[in-house]
């Protein structure tokens, strides 16, 4: 029986269920399949930061937001165009997202009672009119995944947790999505446990086959590969590229890379991935805290390796010290900090933008340290490596300021050409550098006033550092007045003269007046805004900072060339606040702070009402 | 940095390349000008640290000091080898990083009552745990003395200090039961004025591969002078110091000596008494740390029997030598790592 197919150009799937319902796994696999098949995609998981919230409740309800496309896209999609919900408090917890006329799947088994009264529906929602408006397919997807299992030697709750694969069967035929790649997910992942592989292969099969013929589902869809630039592609989550560059980061500097790190939400994926890496020469250190984390990699750092940390804000508040350490030694470090909704322990599986200005000033005394932001989840590969270039050619911390939803969202990845990946030179001392003979810890090289980087085991180079002042040359603690001076300023003129790229303006008709900047992980959000307001007619320049310190040398002149500078930001306008201080340019501030990203739609809507101000 | 490896004659230096230079004291001497107070007990663990130091024969740019925040920490200045004076309390984790990324070189801690039980007691006993191939000197001056003068956590309860004017109310660390209580492989006792001793303290430190803690007893003639009075006292000495050498009865020099108590715990008895047969000979190298610990006990009330030298002795793997194992292993099955490979890793697709 073949059935009709239907084209679309995009589609938005959000799967909702339970904490425990593997909805992350669901929408992962989704994902994988659409890779696969060539649509260009971006994602958004969201779930709570309990591990197993009380089943059945709203607090416990995870999602995953797929946005797929036969066209490049920006953004995991404002609103779903189909939901799929596990059980009534994933519908509860959703429905408000939902525009009329799209289509809802729901698990009939779980609508008893007592789970409806659980979150707070009086009445049936799927009879009382609740779902008027929408395309409803109720699936009893539990019993029928049950059912489907009955020959096979396992559990009923072993058989019950099998339907998040019926649902992915399910969705996967409604999409017309390849299937090998689960298949072949679900046979490594259960090599050792056959009855479960036969579980869920059965269940997933069932959910395709139960697509197929049940007269529910009258047409299925078809989204065409998008045209990307050519190349090999995968499809990449901002963590583990982040890992990824900075293992390219070690790669193409010949430095070991030492990692540092505490778990924390969202950061800890890039530890799991790098402590998998060790024929890299990847040594991974679970610290007993925070500060542990990066003094172990600041001491590796002074031993000549590549020394990086990883944290989310509250662990980058406990770092603040040794960062200070180390833009007082002058030793390269790496501090990734994967920003969440603060302050103190916030929201920890929430995105927020919001430790910028700690990541400038949070430090005592003047200690500047460059700063580095991702623009989107494989961005974080380029960044990472960025933040190791200048970390290493000039002798400093480097912050690099990923976020939540980059961390975890993903999206398709060009692979680069490794022989293109730029090359860092550590360019350890060797020798004695001073008029004697003799060794001078801080003698600077006049291009990138970066120190020597002498590494025990050097002979001839011994030296003592430490976070007492010291004298401009020899290193020797010095009090000096005018030394001190010398030494505050000259640290801020080497992070001051960090080469970075010039800024760059995307504005198709050259004629905009309004110009959108942003930074971090908004930028899908805000690109997606951009085309929606030019598809208006309007116009409107776009730019984007990869580089908060030092910022592009044309900066200012970008700000200036327009009459309206507009910073979406998800915190109170951190980046504005500097923008303002730094160029007297009085930009207009657009700042929500949900725990999640903008959604184009909203963002468009504010750059419109700018762009149209008399 | 140097790949090769070389007997040195000490375990704990069995990956740190051989010296072809015979070193002296005055080669380990820095251009610094010593600025402890006059009398501080800090000058004297300086001058046997800088004497025994040729001892190791390794080259000087293959040591490194670590040290924290306070008066102690001031020594890696007077050291001509690399060094690093960081922050308080975190010297433990800055020579982790240190060691485990570098096992050829032989890296020491230099902290103090202050740095590495306070501020930086966390990291100290997690050091110790790990077993990183480190060698710990805590200076012990019951005091805070760069911040001039106010209760440390091994300060006696009810110390009048500057902060505390009506005595101090916390009841205070013993770092060797502390150290103990964190299975350190490797605790020792000395004191500052007994340089033949402390010389044979630091180098069984050396010898040991694996953390090694010594607490050192150190006077601050300006806010604590005479914390140790009761150990230096000619008189007094014999009676009060027990000498710990492996293998030997447990006696002081007045006769008395130290037998099993109840419980698990030790007492000193006079050996007339009990028979010369029922002195505990000290074992070093016991794997249960319950009976160094015991031993660590002894100095209760107030130095009344204070035991001296090695406590406990025993060897486990290091965290520096099992991290890099791993990395040897992943390499001897993976190979050496192939970054075009790791990127292109999981499911790709190609757009012509």
């Amino acid at each position: 029986m073949s059935k009709q197919i239907e084209q679309l150009d995009r589609v938005v799937i959000r799967f909702a269920g339970d904490s425990g319902d593997g909805m992350q796994l669901t929408g992962d696999r989704f994902t994988q399949e659409t890779a696969t098949f060539g649509n260009d995609l971006s994602t958004l998981p969201n779930f709570p930061a309990e591990i197993r919230a009380p089943a059945g409740t709203l607090p416990g309800v995870s999602s995953f937001q797929l946005h797929f496309a036969d066209h490049d896209i920006m953004t995991p999609g404002d609103a779903p165009d189909v939901l799929v919900a596990m059980n009534p408090a994933a519908l509860k917890a959703n429905l408000g997202d939902l525009p009329r006329g799209a289509t809802v799947i729901v698990n009939t088994d779980e609508f008893t009672k007592r789970a409806l009264a659980k979150v707070g529906f009086a009445a049936d929602p799927l009879t009382d009119g609740t779902l008027d408006g929408f395309k409803v397919s109720a699936v009893p997807l539990t019993s029928m995944t049950v059912e489907a299992l009955a020959g096979l030697d396992i559990s009923k709750k072993d058989a019950e947790r099998a339907k998040n694969m019926f649902a992915l069967g399910l969705l996967s035929w409604m999409y017309n999505r390849p299937t090998e790649g689960t298949a072949a997910f679900l046979k490594s992942k259960f090599a050792t446990k056959p009855n479960i592989l036969a579980a869920n292969l059965t269940a997933f099969q069932t959910g395709w086959n139960f697509g197929e013929t049940t007269e529910d589902f009258a047409v299925s869809y078809e989204i065409k590969p998008a045209r990307l630039p050519a190349g090999t592609y995968r499809n990449i989550t901002g963590n583990l590229a982040t890992a990824y560059g900075l293992i390219a980061g070690s790669r193409r500097s010949g430095l070991p890379l030492f990692l540092g790190s505490y778990p924390i939400t969202p950061a800890s994926d890039i530890l799991h991935e790098l402590s998998r890496h060790k024929e890299f020469g990847v040594r991974t250190f679970q610290a007993e805290d925070e500060i542990a984390g990066v003094g172990a990699a600041l001491g590796a750092a002074f031993g000549g390796a590549l020394g990086v940390t990883t944290t989310s804000g509250p662990g980058m508040v406990l770092k603040q010290e040794t960062v200070g350490l180390a833009v007082m030694t002058e030793l390269p470090l790496v501090i990734v900090d994967v920003q969440r909704a603060g302050p103190s322990t916030g929201m920890p599986t929430k995105t927020e933008q919001t430790d910028l200005l700690m990541a400038l000033f949070g430090r005592n005394g003047e200690s500047p340290l460059p700063v580095v932001a991702p623009a989107s989840p494989a961005d974080c590969f380029a960044v990472a490596l960025e933040a190791v270039r200048i970390a290493v050619t000039y002798r400093t911390p480097v912050v690099m300021l990923s976020d939540g939803y980059l961390a975890n969202g993903s999206e398709p990845w060009r692979l680069p050409e490794v022989s293109e990946l730029p090359v860092i030179e550590p360019g350890f001392a060797t020798a004695p550098n001073g008029p004697d003979g003799d060794f001078l810890p801080y003698l600077r090289d006049a291009e990138t006033l970066a120190r020597p980087w002498a590494v025990p085991g050097t002979a001839g180079l011994e030296h003592r550092i430490g976070g007492i002042e010291k004298h401009a040359e020899t290193g020797d603690i010095s009090y000096t007045p005018a030394n001190h001076d010398l030494m505050v300023r000259t640290r801020q003129a080497k992070i001051d003269a960090v080469d970075v790229p010039d800024l760059e303006v995307d504005d198709p008709s050259g004629e905009a007046e309004v110009l959108v900047l942003g930074w971090g992980g908004t930028y899908g959000s805000i690109t997606a805004a951009a085309r929606r307001v030019r598809r208006t007619g309007r116009r409107v320049a776009q730019a984007h900072l990869r580089h908060l310190n030092p910022f592009p040398a044309n900066l200012g002149e970008v700000l200036r060339a327009y009459d309206r500078v507009v910073v979406p930001e998800i915190n109170l306008g951190q980046l504005a606040l500097l923008l303002r201080g730094r160029f007297l340019v009085d930009v207009i501030g657009y700042n929500k702070v949900r725990g999640l990203p903008f959604k184009a739609e909203e963002l468009a809507g504010a750059l419109q009402e700018v762009i149209d101000r008399d | 940095m140097t790949e090769h490896t070389h007997d040195t004659g000490f375990a704990g230096l069995r990956l740190v390349p051989k010296s072809d230079t015979s070193y002296k004291m005055k080669d380990f001497k820095s251009d610094q000008e010593v600025r402890w107070c006059p009398g501080c007990g800090d000058y004297a663990i300086l001058a046997a640290f800088q004497a025994f130091l040729p001892e190791l024969g390794v080259p000087r740019e293959n040591i490194v000091i670590v040290s924290g925040i306070g008066c102690s920490s001031r020594f890696p200045y007077y050291l001509s080898t690399y060094g690093v004076h960081s922050i308080h309390g975190r010297a433990p984790a800055i020579a982790t990083g240190l060691a485990t990324s570098r096992p050829d070189l032989s890296v020491w801690v230099i902290t103090g009552d202050g740095d590495g039980l306070s501020i930086g007691g966390n990291h100290l006993i997690h050091a110790l745990r790990r077993n990183v191939n480190v060698n710990v000197l805590l200076f012990n001056n019951r005091i805070y003395g760069l911040t001039k003068g106010q209760y440390s956590p091994t300060s006696e309860a009810g110390k009048i200090t500057k902060s505390s004017p009506v005595g101090s109310l916390d009841h205070p660390f013993n770092p060797v039961s502390l150290a103990l209580g964190a299975e350190a492989t490797f605790v020792a006792r000395s004191v500052d004025s007994d340089r033949r001793h402390l010389t044979s303290v630091l180098r069984a430190a050396a010898e040991h591969p694996g953390a090694s803690f010594v607490e050192v007893y150190q006077n601050c003639p300006i806010f604590n002078d005479d914390a140790f009075e009761p150990l230096k006292d000619p008189a007094a000495k014999d009676t009060r110091l027990l000498r710990l050498e492996h293998g030997e009865p447990l006696r002081l020099g007045d006769g008395r000596g130290v037998v099993a108590g109840e419980y698990g715990g030790l007492e000193v008895v006079d050996v007339a008494s009990v028979g010369e047969e029922r002195l505990i000979r000290h074992d070093a190298h016991r794997e249960d740390p319950g009976y160094a610990f015991a031993l660590s006990r002894l100095d209760r009330p107030a130095f009344e029997h204070v035991p001296i030298g090695v406590f406990r002795e025993v060897r486990r793997p290091t965290y520096d030598d099992l991290v890099n194992e791993q990395v040897a292993d992943a390499r001897a099955e993976r190979g050496d790592g192939e970054l075009s490979a790791l990127l292109a890793g999981g499911d790709v697709w190609t757009v012509g």
